[in-house]
This record gives C-alpha cells, sequence and structure tokens, in this order.
C-alpha cells in the first residue's frame, strides 16, 4: 500500500495507541470524582493539559480538548460570536468547511460575513484585511495552512496586524499546520487543530483559547476540564493527544527536511508528466503537492490508482462531492485546472520508493485514461 | 562534564556573599552546588573563582538557563557576556559587532583590569573603547553620571569579558548554608510564603502537613504537594512529613473546651514539630502566622501556644500586610494553589468562638483531659515520607 492522503488523516502511532489502552486500563476514574481514583485520573489529565501547554507555548487554562477540530472551529466562531457586540466576521474563501459552513450558519442568522482577498501567490491580502474591518467586526479566522493545496498564511504577521484593533479577536485554524511545521501563538488568540492529524486518535482536538477571551461554549454542563466544554473527560484521548503532540515534535525540523527532499522528489518527477499542473507553489507546505491533470476526472484518476493500492484524494476529503476546487480556483483563476485537481499529502513516514512508484503508476494511469478518452 | 567552546557566557556575581570572609568558600561552593543541580539536563558548563561564576551554555538553552538563574538564592546579579581573547583588537573588534544590537542614547565604559600583563592601562582602554564606540554609531554621547548602558570590559587571566546590561538576580543565601529548618505546611497563602523567605536566609527546607483524614481530602493533600513542588523550585530536594493527626484532633474535639480547642491543637502540632526537628536533625521551625491574623495568631496565644518548645520558631510573615505576603504568593506562583477551596486541619474543626486571649493554666488542664504523650508518639512513628519531586509524572504516558 502507497499512502499519499496523511492531510486527510494519518495512521495512529503504536506508542501513542499504547498510551491510550492504558490510561483506559489502569486509569478507570471520573477526573471529576473526589475519591483517589477520581483525583488519579485529575493528577493524569493536568499532567497531561500542562504537557500541551508546554508544547503549544500557552498555559495550562489555554488548552481546551474538544472532540475535533470541526468542534474547535464551530466552538471558536459560535464562542465568540455569541458573545460579540459586533455582528461581522471576515474569513477566507481557502477554508475548511467546518469554518465556511458554520460562518454560513452564522450568516443565515444575521450575521455579516466579508471574504478576503487573496493575492496570486496565495497569500491573504493584509492590506484588504485592514480595509475590511470595521466598528461591526468581531472576529478574524484564517487557516494557517490551506488544506487542499498547503499555502501557509503569516499569521503572525496578520495577527500583529490585528492586535491594534482592541476588539477584532483572530481565530486560526491549525488543523493542517499543526505538526508539520514550528508554530508560534504570541499572536493568535484561538488555535484549532486534532490529533488524528499528527498520528493521534480521531475524536480528539484542542482548541486553545487565551485566558483574556470568554467564549459561549456549545456544550453546556459542569465545569469538567474547562466551563468551556463540558462532558466527562475523555482522559484516554486526552493523554493520547498529549502523547501524539510530544511525540510529533520530537525533532520536528529533521522530520520537515525529510518531507522537503520528498516533496522536491516528488515534483521533480510530476514535471516529466506530459498534462500534468502543479498548483502548490514555494510559500506552500512541503507536506502537500496539489495538482491538475488535463482532461482526466480525479475522481477516475482516484479510483483507478487504488487498484495498485495507491491512496490519495480530490480536493479535501471533507468536501470531495463538490465539482470545482475553490482553493484553487483562487489561486489559479482557471476553470479547467480547478475541477481537475487532486491532493497528495506527503509525511515523514514516506519512502522514496513510494513517491518513485507512484510516479511511475501515475504516469501509466494517465497513458491509459487519456488513451479511452476519458 | 564536556568543556564547550563558545563566545557568551553567562556572568553571576554574589553580592552579600563576599561579606561574609569565613564561610565564604561553603558560600560559594553551595551555591555552585545549587547552580549544577538546577541545570540538570542541560549542557553548559561552570567555572567559579572567588568573585564570580562563569557558565558556558549553547545558545539554545539561553533562555531557559536565565529562567532557572532566577530561582537559584545567592545570585546578587547576572548578565550574559561575550567571552573574547585579550586583546585589544578583539576587544575593538567584538564591540563592533554588538554595536548595532543594542539601543541606548548615553553611555559610558568601565574597564576592569585585574590581568596587569594586558599593557594597556584600564582608563586608556575606556578612553579608547569609548571613543570607537561614538565614531560607530549616530545621535549618541557620554554620560559618565548617568549613562543608559554601562559597557563593561573586564580583562581577567585568560580572557575579557564584555557585558552591557545587569539583571538582578533574588539575592539572599545560597540555599542549604545555614541547615534544615521544618515548616508547617498548610495550605493556605502565608506557609509557603514563609518557606520561600526561610529558603532565601539559606535554610533548606523541609514540609510538615498535618493531616486529617476523612475530615480533610486527599485533593487537600495534592495541594500541599503541588505547593511543596513550587518550594522545591528553590532547593536541591525536598521532604514533606506527611502527619496523621486524625486521632489527635478527635481526640481533642471530644473532650476539651470548645473555645480552647484551637489552642490546644496548635500546641499539639508544635510538640510533634519539636520531635520532628530534633528526629530529622533540623535546627528550627517555621511557619506562616502572622501577628493578629487569626485567634491563634494574637500575643498572647503565640505566647501560649510557644511555651510547649524551647525551639527557636522563625516566623518569616508576621509582620508582614496581607497583600504584602500575596504579592509573594504570587512570585512564586503558589497563589492560585493556596486558594483552592480544600479544607485542611486547621479548618475542619472550627468552634464558633475560639479563645482569642488563651490563659496557660486552663490550656493545661484542658489538654490533660487527654493522653496526649501516648498519640504524639503514635503519630511520630507513623510519619509519611513523601520525597517531593518535579519530575515529571506520567512520561510514559503522555
Amino acid at each position: 500500500m502507497v499512502y499519499l492522503d496523511y492531510s486527510a488523516t494519518t495512521p495512529v502511532n503504536k506508542e501513542v495507541l499504547e498510551s491510550f489502552n492504558k490510561t483506559c486500563l489502569d486509569y478507570p476514574g471520573n477526573p471529576n470524582s473526589l475519591h483517589k481514583l477520581g483525583l488519579e485520573s485529575k493528577k493524569l489529565m493536568d499532567a497531561a493539559t500542562s504537557k500541551v501547554a508546554k508544547i503549544l507555548n500557552v498555559k495550562e487554562n489555554e488548552v481546551i480538548f474538544t472532540s475535533g477540530a470541526s468542534e474547535s472551529n464551530n466552538l471558536a466562531i459560535k464562542g465568540i460570536a455569541g458573545i460579540s457586540r459586533g455582528k461581522t466576521i471576515i474569513t477566507t474563501k481557502l477554508e475548511h468547511s467546518s469554518i465556511l459552513s458554520t460562518v454560513n450558519y452564522l450568516k443565515q442568522n444575521g450575521y455579516t460575513i466579508k471574504y478576503v482577498k487573496i493575492k496570486e501567490d496565495g497569500q491573504v491580502d493584509l492590506k484588504d484585511l485592514e480595509k475590511l474591518i470595521d466598528k461591526d467586526t468581531i472576529l478574524v479566522s484564517i487557516a494557517e495552512v490551506n488544506s487542499e493545496i498547503g499555502i501557509i498564511q503569516n499569521v503572525n504577521e496578520i495577527g500583529k496586524m490585528l492586535k491594534k484593533y482592541d476588539r477584532v479577536l483572530f481565530h486560526v485554524d491549525g488543523t493542517q499546520a499543526i505538526g508539520k511545521k514550528q508554530i508560534n501563538l504570541e499572536n493568535i488568540d484561538l488555535y484549532s487543530f486534532s490529533a488524528h492529524k499528527i498520528y493521534g486518535l480521531k475524536g480528539v482536538g484542542v482548541l486553545v483559547k487565551k485566558e483574556n477571551i470568554s467564549l459561549v461554549p456549545l456544550i453546556h454542563g459542569g465545569k469538567s476540564q474547562t466551563v468551556y466544554r463540558s462532558g466527562t473527560p475523555a482522559l484516554p484521548l486526552i493523554v493520547s493527544t498529549s502523547k501524539a503532540l510530544s511525540l510529533m515534535y520530537e525533532d520536528l525540523d529533521k522530520k520537515i527536511d525529510y518531507v522537503k527532499k520528498l516533496n522536491t522528489m516528488l515534483k521533480e518527477g510530476l514535471k516529466k508528466i506530459a498534462n500534468v499542473t502543479i498548483n502548490s507553489n514555494d510559500k506552500c507546505l512541503p507536506h502537500i503537492v496539489n495538482i491538475s491533470i488535463k482532461n482526466i476526472k480525479p475522481e477516475t484518476l482516484l479510483h483507478s490508482l487504488e487498484e495498485d493500492e495507491i491512496y490519495i484524494s480530490t480536493k479535501t476529503a471533507c468536501s470531495s462531492n463538490e465539482s470545482v476546487s475553490l482553493a484553487v480556483y483562487t489561486l489559479t483563476k482557471d476553470t479547467e485546472l480547478s475541477s481537475t485537481s487532486i491532493r497528495i499529502s506527503l509525511s515523514h513516514l514516506t519512502k522514496e520508493e513510494e513517491i518513485t512508484y507512484f510516479l511511475e503508476k501515475l504516469q501509466e494511469k494517465i497513458n491509459k485514461l487519456q488513451s479511452i478518452g476519458n | 562534564m564536556e568543556k564547550i567552546e563558545m563566545n557568551r557566557v553567562i556572568l553571576i556575581k554574589y553580592g552579600e556573599l563576599t561579606t561574609k570572609k569565613d564561610n565564604r568558600k561553603i558560600f560559594i561552593n553551595t551555591l555552585y552546588n545549587n547552580i549544577n543541580n538546577k541545570l540538570k539536563g542541560l549542557a553548559f558548563y561552570i567555572e567559579k573563582d572567588l568573585s564570580r561564576m562563569y557558565i558556558e551554555f549553547r545558545d539554545e538553552d539561553l533562555n531557559e538557563i536565565l529562567e532557572r538563574i532566577n530561582k537559584i538564592f545567592g545570585i546578587y546579579s547576572y548578565t550574559v557576556a561575550y567571552k573574547i581573547e585579550s586583546d585589544i583588537t578583539s576587544i575593538e573588534e567584538n564591540i563592533l559587532n554588538i554595536l548595532p544590537s543594542t539601543n541606548f542614547k548615553t553611555f559610558k565604559v568601565e574597564t576592569k583590569r585585574s590581568d596587569k600583563r594586558f599593557p594597556i592601562e584600564s582608563l586608556d582602554v575606556s578612553k579608547r573603547i569609548g571613543g570607537l564606540i561614538l565614531k560607530n554609531k549616530k545621535d549618541i554621547k557620554v554620560d559618565v553620571h548617568h549613562p543608559e548602558t554601562i559597557f563593561h570590559i573586564e580583562i581577567r587571566n585568560d580572557y575579557t569579558y564584555i557585558y552591557f546590561n545587569e539583571y538582578k538576580g533574588i539575592g539572599g543565601y545560597p540555599v542549604g548554608t545555614q541547615g534544615l529548618g521544618l515548616l508547617m505546611l498548610s495550605g493556605g497563602i502565608d506557609s509557603p510564603v514563609a518557606g520561600y523567605l526561610a529558603m532565601k536566609r539559606g535554610i533548606n527546607i523541609g514540609c510538615v502537613y498535618f493531616e486529617a483524614i476523612p475530615h480533610t481530602s486527599l485533593e487537600a493533600r495534592e495541594k500541599v504537594i503541588n505547593l511543596s513542588k513550587k518550594l522545591l523550585n528553590y532547593q536541591n530536594n525536598l521532604n514533606l512529613y506527611i502527619v496523621p493527626f486524625t486521632k489527635l484532633q478527635e481526640e481533642i474535639y471530644k473532650k476539651c473546651d470548645p473555645s480552647y480547642m484551637i489552642t490546644i491543637m496548635r500546641r499539639m502540632m508544635y510538640r510533634i514539630m519539636d520531635k520532628l526537628v530534633k528526629k530529622y536533625h533540623a535546627h528550627v521551625i517555621i511557619n506562616g502566622e502572622c501577628i493578629g491574623q487569626v485567634a491563634s495568631q494574637t500575643l498572647t496565644s503565640m505566647a501560649v501556644i510557644n511555651s510547649v518548645t524551647n525551639l527557636p520558631v522563625i516566623r518569616p510573615v508576621a509582620c508582614l500586610d496581607k497583600l504584602e505576603i500575596i504579592d509573594i504568593a504570587e512570585k512564586i506562583d503558589t497563589f492560585n494553589i493556596s486558594t483552592l477551596p480544600y479544607e485542611d486541619c486547621c479548618t475542619v474543626f472550627v468552634p464558633k468562638h475560639p479563645v482569642i486571649n488563651p490563659k496557660m493554666d486552663k490550656a493545661i488542664l484542658e489538654e490533660n483531659k487527654i493522653d496526649y504523650e501516648t498519640l504524639i508518639n503514635e503519630i511520630i512513628d507513623n510519619i509519611n515520607i513523601m520525597k517531593i519531586s518535579n519530575n515529571e509524572e506520567f512520561n510514559d504516558l503522555i
């Protein structure tokens, strides 16, 4: 099997799974219970929270565990909307569906949603962003790394600019960035990510919310891990997330350098294949390579590669049903390219042989599909 | 330890230590050991002489090291210095290198030359370097009285050190230079601060926690453990002595006049402290009593309570206002733990009207209603000693 869809999800790391299993078996107590079993679980939960906080360089009470990045994104946006006086939210067209659908939902409920201009190189137009901000603006939400093409936004610079506007909070969806680049949350008010993109388990994510900010919870109940997210704390998931994050950030720079090497190798190979256009540019994360193939339906290619146990994505896994990629269109302004794009996503676990095999098979499939006039 | 070649060092000045002529060696060696201990896990190399320590480090560890150094008593001040060859050309080159990263309007240069083999006199070095700085940076001038920045040039035996920003350390004496004292640690705001201040004067502390399970919870114990961990930041190792106080406290509750309950409880605690100090070779009792704060902390109460021991009782916060105590508690990061709402043994059995001016005779009369000698001996035999550690727990899991 050649798995090249790491941006959709990652296989769980064995150590992470072990930490999950051990926690399930050895820490049965509810962290909210007063007795010894509860206390042991609480101590473990606090230690895990503290570790996550340390890696992210934030405070312990700024870490909220959720069921995943979609919940984190919902909590950030609806939570801020519920507590703020203004009704305008600014975002981009490059966002994940859990952002775009959430702001659409708010739009139906009387909020104004503005989309900031994206420059030719895929970067948010800072000047335009500043122009869009008015007295009614409460939140700016921008993904650090776009999931389809891998464009990295300079969220640090955007955050610094937004600091000028007291009322405007800055939410960053870090789902595709976490574990793939060094992150800096200094100028960011809210930051979402999930564990399953960093070899953790499905069903758990984090929202970092800076201490001085208040939110309306999505799930009401008693104080649990935090008051912002009720429900019995999912201790094994929380603990395993801490493990996943710790392992991911061990020697991260080395892992990134390796993926850069793979990225170069892949792009060199792709350039030699006729009718392939590489949509990801130099400002993109090396882990994501988005390409378009002339005259071939992406789904057909996906299934065709699947026959040889090669797994890739058309657009992102969460939006595969629509036919045009908004992200590719925003960057290329080309309908043809944006309706024929596929995403190859790499990991430090990817082997060079796998890239070679993929390139070989891709060429073969393209030849075949074009010959039958797909 | 491997010696690492680097051009920057952390230069540490001892301050008050230098006044302690006879004990100086002990002080310096203790400080040296304490720094070594606190920097464990990082790559570093320390050189010490009678007035300074020099720590060589890896660039990426600098912030971590400075953060740890800020919690070591006995350091008067520190700075990050450039360690360079002792010759005038090298000094000039390095000054020119540093200059662009500095920001000041007025300055002066101060040179110390302890290596008299160096051919240029201190004053001349200062003049020459001052001239160089003036020539190479715009809009600045020399101010010998109140300069914004002082460029220090210390020409020592093998190397010359250049530095310009000095930071204050937390001062005090190196922990351990005064021997062991036992701190009565309740979980409140005052006692951790008392422990911190005792450590500041060089006392190595052990913490004593009086526990009345099931009237107090395990969370209350956890709170005391977490406070102890914060105090451990300032010394090399720390024991927590957990005193099983339930039986004795229940006896007092059952048999003594309620208004004297607190007085008698405190007398019992002092008796236990007295025995623990002797048993564990400590020298003093330390606690967080603050004059007038509660019924047991009036002067008359203190006298009646204190009379059960001949040991010195150090009360570092006795004369501080609550807000002053809170300031320190916040600084040492214990305030948020102390204010967690778990009951300790002093708040479990609280009479409605504790006596404010207890009488000695009456206290003795009341406490003689219980066989406290036996109970105390039983307690001393059943002390639970916990070695406090800041090592991350659950490391395999998280």
